[in-house]
């Protein structure tokens, strides 16, 4: 653990990715000390240019609702949505992957076909149907980002359990007399650790790109407040009011920047060929 | 090979070569104080262990150290030139031209992507010599200098499609293209079979008469020394420890690392002091006919192919007794193993332990009379697992038959002892073991379900001599000490001569000769069993193995 500590922070970027993760992991966690007042109440007049009072910094929308205060709340959204939905895709994704590359042959085939069934769709648009089917909520956003996700899951986990299932530690496995289950939890999975962790970081960075695109759209829970809906609702206003549209935005683009960050260094980190001279 | 007369300058003068490691590494300098010559003509061996730094000597002079290492003092002098001063660019024009390599990897030395033609072209290519169609001329002229069979196809070729033979034939090809006067080979024949190993040593030699060129041979391999070198360097961790003509070294080492690695070597002749073989004991395996066959589905253009990995194989093996299984790479050796176990399922036959039929049993059953029968693997490194300690990978076998966790671990421990490694082993992880320690774990492994027959698959091919040696002991003491009966699978004849009792020699999956050990190899009845004794590194002739064993 402390190796590999020492070996993530020789990366200058992961590190400050990290450090922009746990802020945005701390703002969302202190919403409500800062703003106890709903993001959805009006506060002020509205189209109250940023910087101009300093009760709300970031100015108001065009309901005159606070969009410091939008921002905030709407970090708990992204990041609830981000790594739940991570979870979930992880928890289809790895067992099919799993049985798919242990047993190989018939069971292989079908779990792949199965697999690419989702994958032939365009993801975008099968979560566009999804939300719209299942009417959007905070529950359906995430199923429906979970059912787009996990097919990489599987193909990723397959490739690596194929590529452990070749090694000899797990022909001793079966002469010991371990069964087939003890074999993929205890003994391949934890070798295959590394890749799934490094994808789950990149995965939380594209759910939240994928929410925000689903509430751009209006596709999102329409009791909370993201990043995504601020963004859709303040476009018709694009030329009056920037900042509407400006601040979710960057907030997006931090956040999303900062995770594909750590998640590369996570990568380099984990590596087995660089943790070689550690070794 | 007799001592050539050299009154002149040595091709290559390796005087007090230091070559620094990156800091933080185990030590200092990975080679130092290294000097040797090399004369026209001559055949010199660097012999050592691995870490010996023996390849990063080669290394230096060929101006490919790897990243972080520099050579700190010393000089290298090919003709005169000092080769560890000159810049990038004057070195790439000595590489190739002057000094030409071989390495040990004869598929990866080769771009599996370019026609075999097409790539000793190259060599001339890369120098700025010669006309296209010259190129190719020469190309099949040193095709047919090495030997490869019909040359004219063979330059259309791509690697995949030769033999890893052949392989080492285009690669020594492309090492003598523009005639060096001094030719690295590093490990050359370590990953060719014995009989292709003795095809290719042969070439080396023969070009090396025609050509008068330099050879410096770098090799782990004591028996291939004594076959083809003038003289010899031995190195132990970075360090010379001695020089001098081969018949002497072989014949009277000086050095006490040198007398240890030569009488590391299997001998061919079972331990001294043995006396006669114990009267075999009740018989525990019966094996009957045994099958399997590979087939793979056929295309449009191609027919279907069928592969007989093990062929109609019958055995029997008595407690206490070692049957070594041998052949070369692709004679199914490890098939024959693996379908014992039933790791692979064979297709046909009858494996009886104890009398009782194991073919056809369920699942459930399979796993109960697999206990009695386990295995130790090649490779010490992807047989544990990286992510377990070593305690929990010795007692799983235990586990998994329903002992208690605390009271598996606490046999584990015992039988790490009884393999000879520290009671802190058991929390500790494989990474943290050298390669012989680590083939210890598996041994006490395959030991933790008291098994009454062992199979191990080429246990010792990946290791050191010494430790080889030092593993072979033990698997022959635990043998008597725990009566078990031992299926030893090796390509080396050399061990399987030295620790058993019974050989069964295979060749595209067939049994061709099996028989006592000393009857087997002191009078062959099969062609191919002959083949495979003569081309056995560092044997003289009319002595199965060697002058140098009965000097030692």
């Amino acid at each position: 653990m402390k190796a590999f500590w020492s070996r993530f922070r020789r990366h200058k970027a992961a590190v400050a990715g990290l450090v922009v993760v746990l802020l945005v992991v701390a703002i969302a966690i202190a919403a409500p000390y800062f703003y106890p007042v709903s993001p959805w109440k009006m506060v002020q007049r509205p189209f109250l240019p940023p910087f101009a009072n300093p009760a709300v910094p970031l100015g108001t929308d065009t309901l005159g609702r606070n969009v410091a205060s939008g921002l905030a709340y709407g970090a708990r959204v992204s990041l609830l949505i981000g790594t739940v939905s991570t979870l979930v895709a992880l928890a289809v994704g790895v067992p099919i992957g799993a049985l798919a590359g242990y047993f190989g042959g018939v069971v292989d085939d079908v779990l792949m076909r199965f697999t690419e069934f989702f994958q032939t769709v365009p993801s975008f648009a099968l979560a566009i149907v999804l939300v719209a089917i299942f009417q959007p909520s905070l529950f359906s956003i995430i199923i429906a980002i979970a059912i787009v996700g996990w097919p990489p899951v599987a193909r990723l986990v397959r490739g690596e359990v194929m590529a452990q299932r070749q090694r000899e530690y797990v022909e001793a496995a079966i002469l010991a007399g371990q069964s087939h289950l003890t074999i993929i939890t205890r003994q391949i999975l934890p070798n295959v650790v590394s890749p799934i962790v490094v994808l789950a970081s990149l995965m939380v960075a594209s759910a939240i790109l994928l929410e925000s695109s689903l509430s751009f759209l209006g596709l999102g829970d329409p009791s909370i407040m993201s990043w995504g809906y601020m963004i859709g609702a303040a476009r018709t206003v694009v030329r009056q009011a920037w900042w509407l549209s400006v601040f979710p935005g960057v907030a997006i683009l931090i956040s999303v920047l900062a995770l594909n960050l750590v998640g590369e260094g996570l990568a380099e980190a984990l590596d087995p060929r660089s943790s070689r001279d550690q070794a | 090979m007799s001592e050539p007369t050299v009154p002149h300058e040595p091709v290559l003068s390796v005087a007090n070569l230091a070559i620094e490691l990156p800091a933080g590494a185990d030590r200092l300098y990975a080679v130092e104080h290294v000097s040797f010559d090399i004369h026209r003509g001559e055949t010199l061996a660097i012999v050592g262990e691995s870490g010996s730094g023996k390849s990063m000597s080669a290394n230096a002079v060929m101006g490919l150290l790897p990243p972080g290492t520099r050579a700190a003092q010393g000089t290298a002098k090919l003709d005169g030139i000092d080769l560890l001063r000159l810049d990038a660019e004057a070195m790439r024009a000595i590489r190739g031209r002057r000094i030409g390599m071989i390495f040990q990897e004869p598929m990866t030395a080769l771009d599996p992507l370019m026609r075999i033609g097409d790539q000793i072209a190259e060599v001339f290519e890369a120098h700025g010599l010669l006309a296209p169609a010259e190129r190719r001329a020469r190309a099949l002229a040193l095709l047919t200098e090495v030997g490869i069979p019909e040359p004219e196809r063979a330059i259309h070729a791509y690697p995949f499609q030769l033999s890893g033979g052949q392989r080492q034939r285009v690669v020594i090809a492309m090492a003598l293209a523009l005639d060096p006067v001094l030719l690295i080979a590093d490990e050359p024949t370590t990953a060719l079979d014995v009989t292709t190993q003795a095809q290719i040593l042969k070439l080396i030699r023969e070009l090396q008469d025609k050509h008068g060129t330099a050879v410096m041979f770098i090799t782990h391999d004591f028996g291939v020394v004594a076959d083809i070198a003038d003289r010899v360097v031995v190195m132990s961790k970075g360090r010379v420890v001695e020089t001098g003509a081969a018949a002497d070294v072989l014949g009277a080492p000086q050095d006490a690392y040198t007398r240890q690695l030569i009488a590391a070597i299997p001998t061919g002749r079972p331990a001294a002091g043995d006396g006669p073989r114990k009267a075999a004991g009740e018989t525990v395996l019966e094996v009957r006919g045994l099958t399997k066959t590979y087939r793979s589905a056929g295309g449009f253009f191609r027919p279907a192919r069928v592969v007989h990995a093990v062929r109609d194989v019958s055995f029997d093996l008595a407690r206490g007794e070692t049957l070594g299984v041998v052949g070369e790479s692709g004679s199914g050796k490890s098939s024959l193993g693996r379908c014992l176990v039933r790791l692979i399922e064979p297709d046909a036959g009858s494996i009886r332990l104890n009398g009782q039929e194991t073919m056809g049993q369920s699942v459930g059953e399979m796993r109960i009379w697999r206990r009695r029968m386990q295995m130790v693997f090649q490779d010490p490194y992807g047989s544990l697992n990286p992510r377990t300690r070593v305690g929990r990978i010795v007692a799983e076998g235990p586990i998994a038959a329903g002992m208690p966790i605390g009271a598996a671990l606490k046999k584990a421990g015992d039988l790490l002892a009884l393999v000879g490694l520290d009671a802190s082993a058991v929390d500790r992880f494989p990474h943290e073991f050298s390669g012989g320690q680590r083939q210890r774990i598996g041994i006490a492994r395959a030991l933790a379900l008291d098994p009454e027959i062992i199979i191990a698959d080429e246990a010792v091919s990946a290791l050191d001599v010494s430790i080889q040696a030092q593993v072979l002991r033990l698997l022959a003491d635990l043998k008597t000490r725990l009566d078990l009966a031992l299926i030893f699978i090796t390509h080396d004849l050399r061990v399987a001569a030295t620790i058993c009792d019974k050989v069964a020699v295979m060749r595209k999956g067939e049994v061709v000769e099996m028989g006592p050990a000393a009857q087997v190899f002191g009078d062959p009845q099969h062609e191919y069993t002959r083949r495979l004794i003569a081309a056995i590194p560092g044997r003289a002739e009319g002595d199965a193995f060697g002058a140098r064993a009965a000097a030692i």
